[in-house]
């Protein structure tokens, strides 16, 4: 793909993501006191994803998810345990070895509103990693941009708009073109569907399958909601209060939860159907 | 039945930079009796918190241009001054936001962010506020302890600060509550258990409800009637069931049906993008 790319591991059959172990303590002092608390975000977290699997992440809200995504794409460091992404043991490398693999992994966040600059134009908003990592020229940017504008089903004559002019569908649709610029090898998808409609979930998941098989990329599918997972995930881990208490297949999920929790999960997966029948007895 | 609220050729649009006009609402008109839900469904960005906003009059008037007829118990809302509509707001017509971290103050105890509201629309004594909203607090199924009443928002959980917001919001025993996503931001658990109680609360005290959510889950089981919205325009309306049966238009169809458990993006054929 790009020349100043590391090409570290080769071997297909190792998983693309290792984790092993995996644990974030914050610490907070009091602010009189100064007596210190120790907030375990989660632990002993380990799970691995195949090239060209999805992996879903399920629990309650404040269980810790959103923290191991940012933990696993570096955005912060874990108090303990290993990452290993494509054989690479990341937490090994400094600051300045790290910067080329940051590229491997892009995150999509569940407000693309927020995620987005304002004032930047589509076009701007999608080549900045290219600009970061500098790659390219300007032109060639700008091409790559407006490649991906049309690889995620938005029109490339719209380049000069902001996020403010395009609607809630179409803004994720821009965050996940972003996060493709630089050919990541894992995409973590933090509750990214769950501001849309069910119409735009629908849309974005067959744009997300499309775009796994044409470029064999990895997911980490974040969600409290288990009905969004129950389609095109491979595997499933369930976590509960800050653990995984549970992980296997999707299917296997399905048929024959264990945890406590998950059954719960599973009974709040409710269709329209159900609900009216419900209703109207 | 009784119409609550009457709104007519409702159009709401935004002043933008070179004098250009956005129109995120156009030409929408409704009716809510009372004692109904009416559940207002549509993409994101197509006008569904424009109407909110506009029938609370909450839209500032330099920046935009509202114009039609919303009628709330025979009175025209839109002629009315900010003063008259202040005394609407909260015994009326009550609003609940999507996100309760943004609508509580961080710095003061939920009790008294309770006793605000009631404080602001009676005559009573600081004290007799603090008691209502002690009662307001256990009508939303909130926990009868100082330990709940005298906790700060970040003491609690997301579900239960949805409920502080509930109980500002009924505080005042409104006619009707405009519900903007009220379960978007929460965990399967508290979804169904806010949705219990807001059925519940609904039945209790015969408040309308304009419900406002792109889940069909949610809408399934509260909305009697149900409003689709797409591009600042109502593309089909009529009673739930109905639309969820047979729907008329594309756009209805994929909100509703899109999120059917099984064959999801095989069969849509209304393409909502370009």
């Amino acid at each position: 793909m790009n020349p100043g790319r590391p090409q570290a591991n080769s071997n297909p059959f190792e998983p693309l993501l290792r984790v092993s172990g995996l644990g974030k303590q914050y610490v907070q002092l009091r602010p009189f006191s100064r007596q210190k608390i120790v907030v375990n975000a989660f632990q002993d977290v380990s799970l691995a994803i195949s090239r060209g699997k999805t992996l879903a992440l399920v629990g309650e809200s404040g269980t810790g998810k959103s923290s191991l995504a940012r933990c696993i794409a570096l955005l912060e460091r874990p108090s303990t345990g290993e990452i290993e992404l494509a054989g690479r043991n990341l937490l090994a490398l400094n600051a300045k070895q790290l910067f080329p693999m940051r590229r491997e992994v892009q995150l999509i966040f569940q407000d693309p509103s927020s995620a987005l600059n304002p004032r930047l134009t589509a076009c701007e908003i999608i080549a900045e990693p290219l600009l970061i990592q500098r790659e390219g020229t300007k032109s060639q940017r700008r091409a790559r941009a407006l490649q991906l504008l049309e690889q995620v089903g938005l029109d490339p004559a719209w380049e000069r708009k902001t996020p403010l002019e395009f609607s809630g569908g179409q803004r994720q649709r821009l965050a996940i073109a972003r996060a493709l610029a630089l050919g990541p090898r894992l995409l973590i998808l933090d509750e990214a569907l769950s501001n849309l409609d069910a119409a735009n979930q629908a849309l974005i998941l067959k744009l997300l399958a499309d775009l796994q098989a044409a470029h064999s990329l990895s997911f980490l599918h974040i969600s409290h909601d288990l009905r969004l997972v129950s389609e095109f995930v491979d595997d499933v881990v369930v976590m509960y209060q800050g653990r995984i208490v549970e992980a296997k297949s999707t299917r296997k999920l399905f048929a024959s939860p264990e945890h406590s929790y998950t059954k719960e999960l599973l009974a709040s997966v409710r269709s329209v159907e159900s609900i009216l029948l419900e209703r109207s007895a | 039945m009784e119409v609550l609220l009457r709104v007519t050729d409702l159009s709401v649009s935004y002043r933008g930079a070179a004098s250009s006009q956005h129109h995120a609402v156009e030409n929408v008109s409704f009716e809510i009796a009372a004692g109904e839900v009416l559940g207002l469904m549509g993409e994101s960005g197509c006008g569904k918190t424009s109407i909110a906003l506009a029938l609370l009059g909450l839209l500032s008037q330099d920046q935009v241009q509202v114009s039609g007829s919303i009628q709330f118990r025979g009175n025209e809302l839109l002629s009315k001054d900010q003063s008259s509509l202040r005394a609407i707001r909260g015994t009326g017509i009550s609003l609940v936001f999507q996100e309760p971290e943004l609508a509580l103050s961080p710095g003061m105890k939920i009790r008294d962010q309770v006793a605000e509201v009631i404080h602001a629309h009676n005559d009573w004594k600081w004290e007799r506020c603090r008691t209502e909203a002690e009662l307001a607090l256990v009508r939303v199924g909130l926990a009868n302890s100082p330990r709940i009443f005298s906790a700060y928002p970040h003491q609690l959980s997301g579900g239960q600060r949805q409920r502080v917001v509930l109980a500002q919001a009924l505080a005042c025993n409104p006619a009707l509550l405009i519900a903007d996503e009220p379960a978007a931001s929460l965990d399967a658990r508290s979804q169904s258990e806010l949705l219990a109680l807001l059925h519940e609360l609904q039945r209790e005290w015969r408040i309308s409800i304009l419900l406002i959510s792109h889940a069909p889950e949610v809408q399934a089981s509260l909305a009697d009637r149900l409003m689709v919205m797409a591009n600042g325009r109502i593309v089909e309306q009529g009673p739930f069931e109905q639309l969820y049966r047979n729907p008329s238009h594309g756009c209805t169809r994929a909100m509703l049906r899109a999120s059917a458990p099984t064959g999801v993006a095989e069969n849509l054929d209304f393409e909502m993008v370009t």
